[in-house]
């Protein structure tokens, strides 16, 4: 029977956080919430009660703030629920007791862990479930009871080793495609077919692990199926003319531009894990975004926080140390009344805050500073977050290995394996519904950030003694993906009896597929495996030999003396049958719509509006500091609340140069509603101003794509999918920027409504000297302001469209020629002649410029030239191309001659803390003066007001 | 004369070493960061340094509450060569989670002489008032009184760094505590409010008074920081490691950094 301790922590602030998030569920009563921790130790011998009592003082209890008890649970005050963690799931806390009670020489313990709330005030049954429900568990990873909660402990099943054979000889159509649906393959009949072909020709059935092995490889998750289809597109335009274009595709598309650049900063593009460019002449960088979706819609805190431990490996899989963290969030609005919530989905507050804390717990534990970042709140992610994970690495040029060569070993270093994280790649390939979560709560887990660090530290001195010959990362699909890919040349021959798992039980073909967090898997010479077995004992981090690269063209898998896996590797890679897709786009027709009045209003709603409101209650959860480098942060200005252009990021250890790296992002999902071709240039050229703002080099810009869309077998999303990709290979060219990696994440429908078309782009970039590097708040009174690019008088996706519900569908045209202004930006910020910059996105320019006043707490007066448009369109239009720079009056003729015919001086910074807007003429003629006059105070209250919501 | 040796520990999890080690490289001292498990198995030790540097991090994930773990490793594996490092007078400085570390090992805030026992522990970190992690710069004074000697060049200091911990919450077991800690000069470290002017001046910077921001996390005092009997053992939650070099600066005048905390302790190690 084990012993209960309770911990209870005098002021414990996440009782008083969940007494004020009740009203925010509908419960009025909560006075108080006591908070506790529940440890259930289980010893394999006998313990004492002065063993535990050695254990609490010791580890378990702070004798200042907290007090404990041992044995029967605490009387309860008020209400008392329980919560705990599946069995199986992660569980920290457990782990670390039990090292710390070895550590003591106590007992062979095992540990579950609880939290007890007692929940005081005028609470009925109802108010209670509410609590419990919507603050307190989450039932995807978490058991919950009112009153106390018997422990939980995995039951320690003795490995009843079984592999099961699954007949499919003679199957119809209508029976393979049950059988892939009952089995969570995500394989559609074609595909079922060729694996029935297949084990025809060989003469037996496929084992459980081969099916599975086979549906993780082809999953749309690993394999991209979409982006390799074959698809044809009608396109229909807003005259009713109809055009039919074929693509041989997507990826290719994508690919054919780079190679075409081709520049010589470019190391490796879509080759690995991530897109490698040279950051010196001794160092590269490493940069990739991913996306977790579907697992943080579901649990947002293990969702989000596996999303950075897996962009993290990445960054391990191409041999760079991880050096910071991005991250772009699409929810609902916060503010969804309860009544519009769907059923099977969490409320869009409950992911937002559990996506941000999931994000930080794990980028702050593995000491990268997540520095850049956007977040974006809108009724079409109410369904499906979205939450894109960035890594950045630093590495030494040329030193990646990538070939396995015979006879290396197949090893595997970081955690251990559990049945969780089961299908995942899988389960990111189909859409979902209100059932999601019963059928695939599997898939979801809760990261260990500390073994993933441990691997960084062990990946970072292998790679420098060059102990390895290839790397990869276990992603979704586990094992499976991991050696399946590293072996797909040579063979590989595999024994998962080693393989350490977190408890007994698994079958060979669960340990095969688990995505169990926090691995690499290496090639490593057998002559250097001891030195590897070294250094992951000086880390702490545990090793596997699996098996070595056999030369055999096979992938071959034995569990013991059980056979598991025997298939050719080019079936493997080769097997699955190309899709043939049919794509339509219908261009939206054109609206006319009635501008509102401008007035100050106007801005104060602008500013306040959810998209453009700062975002600082997220971005303070974040280490943006940790290693040290960060020049330009995310978060400028005096009182460090104005909002960052992008994140200059100087890499630990390149004190040798003064240069440093950029990274910024654009992405525009309501452009994406009525014209997702459009959408990709705007997104690009946001990303790219952003880079420039803050002085990156538009000569060294390299890009990644991250595509978010609906089910691809649908027409009308694939249409709109291949308008974005023509967007993007278009933008390449024009802005001579290659693609160098990407992500698709498809499927992102809940009950049939996809998300809005949403395409992240990504930029990584260099300044030469980091002492050149600018923010937007760094002017001074009596600066000029000037205006680089011109207005549109589109306003379709826009703020202020949505502001107004003006129903504007024709978005700003993208540019034709965009580099010739953002070298001249450059080419003066470079010379140290702009004072601060930003760019013209969310809110138009109406917005820029009164975040330049936040952040510096000046005045500015201006007249933005109206450029065609009404006074409405010239404030608020989002057209792109556009920065405001400020910089010193005696800098007016050299900063005029640099930026030529793309720059025009609209204004200055004053005294008078007031923000006023007007607008002018072609020959800079006043049309309107001071059409809005805001006190910067009072934007600053509008900016920040929402913060805490 | 060589540079003097300094021992930077990095248990699992921790993961400002580097942080760390490029101050004291710049401060003129000569870092190397050991992993606990080469301590233990006395491949490298403590005596072979002139002195000791537990830097940030999150050692074991904070599981069990931030720095619990790696302090039973230190009260259990290294309780007689910390406490030859203390009494040979070499410094020790503890830096957000090395803080935690040293305050829950007993090494700093025991009100006894008698070190390294749980029971000792009469102050705290704990969870931030506001009961979340937070990242931001600060204003820190070292303090006058302060009774470390290794603190002395630069008592009345002020620095410039950021703060990113979600236990920093300075907490005395009681009134009695906290008067005793600041009558023997225990206190080394205070949050400062830099005043709202446009740049950062130091003639206006003031007292925190416990207000948020100025003072993060609702430490009692506006304490950041705190030193041992002997003076040797210091520690502070903020960063001062990030603030060794201008451009690190968000903003403001030149000067405030962290550089000559990092010179008063590779100075004392020589």
């Amino acid at each position: 029977m084990p012993l209960r301790v309770t911990v209870t922590s005098h002021s414990d602030p996440q009782g008083e956080a969940i007494v004020s998030a009740a009203p925010l569920v509908g419960v009025r009563g909560l006075a108080q919430c006591r908070v506790s921790r529940v440890y259930h130790l289980d010893a394999a011998g006998p313990l004492g009660n002065d063993d535990v009592d050695r254990l609490c003082r010791e580890v378990l209890v702070d004798p200042v703030v907290a007090e404990y008890s041992i044995g029967a649970a605490l009387p309860a005050m008020g209400r008392a629920v329980e919560v705990a963690a599946l069995p199986g799931v992660t569980d920290l806390d457990a782990r670390e007791l039990e090292r710390a009670a070895q550590q003591l020489q106590i007992a062979d313990l095992r540990v579950s862990t609880a939290v007890r709330y007692d929940l005081i005030g005028d609470l009925d049954d109802r108010a209670v479930a509410v609590i419990t429900r919507r603050l307190l568990a989450n039932d995807t990873i978490e058991q919950s009871h009112q009153g106390t909660l018997a422990p939980a402990f995995v039951a320690q099943a003795d490995a009843d080793c079984r592999v099961e054979s699954v007949p499919l000889r003679g199957l119809s159509d209508s029976e393979l495609q049950t059988l892939s649906s009952q089995r969570l393959l995500s394989l559609d009949t074609e595909e079922m077919r060729a694996i029935q072909r297949y084990f025809d020709d060989i003469g037996r059935s496929p084992t459980d692990a081969e099916l599975e092995t086979l549906a993780q490889t082809w999953s749309e998750h690993c394999v991209h199926k979409t982006f390799r289809a074959a698809i044809e597109l009608t396109h229909t335009s807003a005259d009713g003319r109809t055009t039919v274009t074929r693509h041989d595709g997507l990826l290719a598309a994508l690919r054919e531009v780079t190679e075409e650049l081709d520049p010589w900063w470019l190391r490796s593009a879509f080759v690995d894990d991530a897109g490698i460019v040279a950051f010196d002449d001794r160092f590269d960088l490493a940069f990739k975004v991913e996306t977790h979706n579907h697992p943080s819609a579901l649990e947002p805190f293990g969702g989000a926080n596996t999303g950075v431990g897996g962009v993290v490996r990445d960054i391990l899989g191409v041999s760079a140390r991880p050096i910071a963290c991005t991250n772009v969030l699409c929810f609902g609005p916060v503010d969804l009344p309860a009544e519009r919530l769907l059923a099977g989905v969490l409320h869009p507050r409950r992911i937002r805050d559990g996506v941000v804390a999931g994000i930080a717990d794990y980028g702050n534990k593995l000491g990268l500073p997540t520095v850049n970042g956007a977040v974006v709140y809108d009724e079409g992610y109410i369904g499906n977050p979205l939450v894109y994970c960035g890594a950045l690495g630093l590495l030494v040029n040329g030193s990646h290995p990538r070939a396995a060569q015979l006879g290396d070993r197949v090893v595997s270093i970081g955690g251990r394996v559990g049945r969780d994280g089961i299908h995942g790649a899988t389960f990111s390939s189909a859409t979902m519904d209100a059932s999601t979560v019963d059928s695939v709560g599997a898939a979801v887990q809760i990261g260990d950030p500390i073994t993933e660090k441990g691997c960084i530290e062990v990946v970072e001195r292998a790679c420098g003694l060059g102990l390895y010959n290839a790397i990869t990362d276990c992603g979704a699909g586990g094992f499976s993906s991991a050696v399946g890919e590293m072996g797909e040349d040579l063979g590989v021959e595999i024994d998962l009896e080693g393989v350490r798992l977190k408890y007994s039980g698994l079958q060979p073909w669960e340990i095969w597929l688990s995505e169990a967090q926090e691995r690499m898997v290496m090639a490593v010479p057998p002559d250097s495996l001891l030195a590897l077995q070294q250094i992951c004992d000086d880390w702490d981090v545990e090793l596997t030999d699996l098996g070595s690269f056999s030369g055999s063209g096979k992938l071959v898998v034995r569990h013991g003396d059980t056979p598991v896996i025997d298939m050719s590797m080019d079936f493997l890679h080769n097997g699955l049958p190309r899709r043939e897709l049919t794509a339509t786009f219908i261009d939206p027709p054109s609206t006319a719509v009635e501008s509102p009045r401008v007035d100050a209003e106007m801005l104060l709603g602008l500013l306040a509006h959810p998209d453009v409101a700062s975002k600082e209650d997220i971005v303070r959860r974040y280490d943006h500091e940790v290693r040290a480098g960060t020049v330009v942060r995310p978060l400028v200005g005096r009182n460090a609340d104005g909002p960052a252009d992008a994140a200059v990021i100087k890499p630990l250890g390149t004190q040798h140069t003064p240069a440093a790296a950029v990274v910024s992002n654009g992405l525009c999902p309501r452009v994406g509603r009525h014209d997702p071709y459009a959408m990709a240039l705007l997104a690009l050229d946001e990303a790219v101003r952003n880079l420039v703002a803050v002085g990156g080099d538009p000569d060294r810009v390299a890009l990644l794509d991250n595509f978010c869309w609906g089910d691809p077998t649908r027409s009308d999303r694939l249409g709109s999918l291949v308008r974005a990709v023509q967007g993007c290979t278009d933008g390449a060219r024009r802005y001579a920027m290659p693609f160098i990696s990407g992500k698709d994440s498809l499927f992102n429908e809940f009950e049939g409504r996809p998300v809005p078309p949403t395409l992240l782009i990504s930029a990584l970039g260099l300044v030469a000297d980091l002492n050149r590097a600018i923010d937007s708040a760094g002017m001074s009174v009596g600066d000029d302001l000037w205006l680089v690019g011109r207005g549109s008088a589109a306003l379709g996706g826009s703020v202020a469209d949505a502001l107004y519900g003006l129903g504007a569908t024709d978005v700003p045209a993208p540019l034709d020629d965009p580099l010739p202004r953002y070298r001249a930006v450059h080419s003066a910020i470079a010379a140290g002649l702009v004072s601060a910059a930003h760019d013209c996105s969310d809110g138009g320019i109406a917005a820029a410029i009164a975040e330049m006043a936040i952040a510096a707490r000046h005045g500015v007066a201006v007249e933005v030239p109206a450029d065609g448009c009404d006074e409405f369109a010239a404030l608020t239009n989002e057209g792109p191309g556009r920065l405001v720079l400020a910089a010193q009056r005696s800098d007016r003729d050299v900063l005029g001659q640099t930026l030529g015919v793309n720059g025009r001086r609209i204004g200055e910074v004053t005294a008078n803390s007031r923000i006023s807007l007007g607008v002018q003429g072609a020959n800079g003629e006043t049309i309107a003066a001071a059409l809005v006059c805001v006190d910067v105070g009072d934007a600053v209250r509008a900016f920040t007001s929402s913060v805490a919501t | 004369m060589s540079a003097a040796p300094i021992l930077i520990v990095h248990a699992s999890g921790t993961n400002r070493d580097g942080d760390a080690a490029q101050a004291i490289e710049l401060a003129g001292g000569s870092p190397r960061i050991v992993h606990v498990n080469q301590l233990r198995r006395g491949e490298v030790t403590f005596a072979d340094h002139a002195g000791v540097l537990i830097p940030g991090g999150f050692s074991y994930g904070d599981s069990l509450g931030a720095g619990q773990r790696l302090a039973l490793e230190l009260r259990l594996w290294f309780a007689q060569e910390l406490s030859e490092v203390v009494t040979a007078g070499k410094p020790v400085l503890g830096i957000c989670n090395g803080f935690q570390v040293l305050v829950k090992a007993g090494l700093l805030g025991a009100v006894s002489e008698h070190r390294l026992a749980p029971e000792n522990r009469q102050v705290t970190l704990t969870d931030n008032a506001r009961g979340r992690f937070e990242c931001r710069w600060v204003t820190l004074r070292v303090e006058p009184a302060v009774r470390s000697t290794w603190l002395g060049p630069i008592r009345d200091t002020i620095i410039r760094c950021p703060v990113a911990h979600g236990e920093g919450r300075f907490v005395s077991a009681d009134d009695s505590v906290s008067a005793e800690l600041e009558a023997q000069g225990l206190v080394a470290f205070r949050y400062q409010d830099s005043g709202a002017t446009p740049v950062f001046q130091p003639d206006s910077v003031r007292a925190a008074a416990g207000a948020y921001p100025a003072n993060p996390n609702g430490s009692a005092a506006d304490i950041a920081g705190i030193c041992d009997h002997s003076g040797a053992v210091v520690g502070l939650m903020p960063h001062p490691e990030d603030h060794v070099l201008d451009w690190q600066r968000p903003n403001g005048d030149p000067g405030a950094t962290g550089l000559p905390l990092f010179k008063a302790f590779v100075a004392a190690a020589r």
